[in-house]
């Protein structure tokens, strides 16, 4: 007996960006700010989309503090989640018919965050990718940075501490 | 606040897109403590399997709360940007009321201003959340 031939390469793709998607479209407030996701194998790099409604000063202009924080936690929040959730998918705990049928785990809630403005935001499109540092059956740490036109030079980073949802919820 | 001094702080909220945009209400602001208001709308949930609003919505408006405290404080000569915001979240906000923050530059000097805020839902005894901040003080010399 030999296992199963795997999935062609492009319809895994698809179905993993679909799930990713469900993920994110599931979320109001992600709508709300702009902010979608793009994938290469497990890592995610966030976009937020430029829009004047971002602005905290006009007369700089400059991204709003609150704008980049949540866009922060968002990534965070999102990576973190997506980090499990392709644990799951790999082990097969989670099934990708699962996922695009809608049944998506309950997401990490967030217990503290902090954000280091390192320099303004511009008004321009801001990526941003976060790092899950430890994540245990309760608990998780993740860092997240982000930058604008140059990788290398983030405009904000962030650390933040999150409660795993429980597994039988 | 008489209705003329809340004419004029709405009027600096409104000239803040973000602010604007998230619906925020400036119901006190004086002397380096203000308090912002966000009504419950569906577009922040960040959570949909419980309707609760997202911890990203409540840090945008502590943000603006802090700073709106750093503006008002006398010893603010010009602008403000924030340097570090912490939050803490102590508890889910329920879903359809609407978030008071409430924040105090509890110490200033020349450079820094530091803040602290709180926020709450309808039950004014339990937090949902609290911030501590600092912010740049600019354009003394």
């Amino acid at each position: 007996m030999s296992r199963p031939r795997p999935e062609p390469v492009q319809v895994i793709k698809q179905r993993r960006d679909a799930a990713l998607a469900g993920l994110v479209q599931s979320i109001p407030y992600a709508q709300f700010l702009g902010v979608h996701f793009d994938r290469r194998g497990n890592e995610l790099t966030a976009t937020m989309s430029y829009k004047d409604e971002l602005i905290g000063n006009p007369l700089i202009p400059a991204l709003h503090g609150g704008a980049t924080a949540a866009f922060l936690e968002m990534t965070a929040q999102i990576g973190l989640s997506w980090a499990n959730l392709w644990g799951n998918m790999e082990t097969g705990v989670l099934s990708l018919d699962d996922l695009e049928a809608g049944h998506l785990p309950r997401l990490p809630k967030t217990i503290d965050f902090t954000v280091d403005y390192l320099r303004s935001g511009l008004p321009r499109d801001a990526y941003a990718r976060a790092r899950v540092n430890r994540s245990g059956r309760r608990y998780a740490s993740v860092h997240v940075e982000a930058w604008q036109d140059k990788r290398e030079k983030l405009f904000a980073q962030a650390t933040g501490h999150f409660l795993m949802p429980d597994p039988q919820g | 606040m008489t209705e003329e001094q809340t004419k004029t702080a709405q009027s600096f909220i409104d000239a803040l897109p973000h602010a604007k945009s998230l619906g925020m209400q400036l119901t006190h602001l004086d002397n380096g403590v203000a308090q912002l208001e966000m009504a419950y709308d569906e577009r922040f949930i960040g959570d949909p399997d419980t309707q609760v609003i997202s911890g990203g919505a409540i840090s945008a408006l502590m943000d603006t709360c802090c700073g709106a405290a750093v503006m008002s404080h006398p010893k603010v000569p010009s602008t403000t940007a924030t340097i570090d915001l912490r939050i803490d979240y102590m508890r889910s906000a329920k879903p359809g009321q609407r978030i008071v923050s409430r924040a105090e530059v509890y110490h200033i000097t020349r450079t820094v201003a530091f803040v602290r805020a709180k926020s709450y839902d309808d039950d004014r005894e339990n937090a949902v959340a609290t911030a501590t901040a600092a912010f740049t003080v600019e354009g003394t010399t």
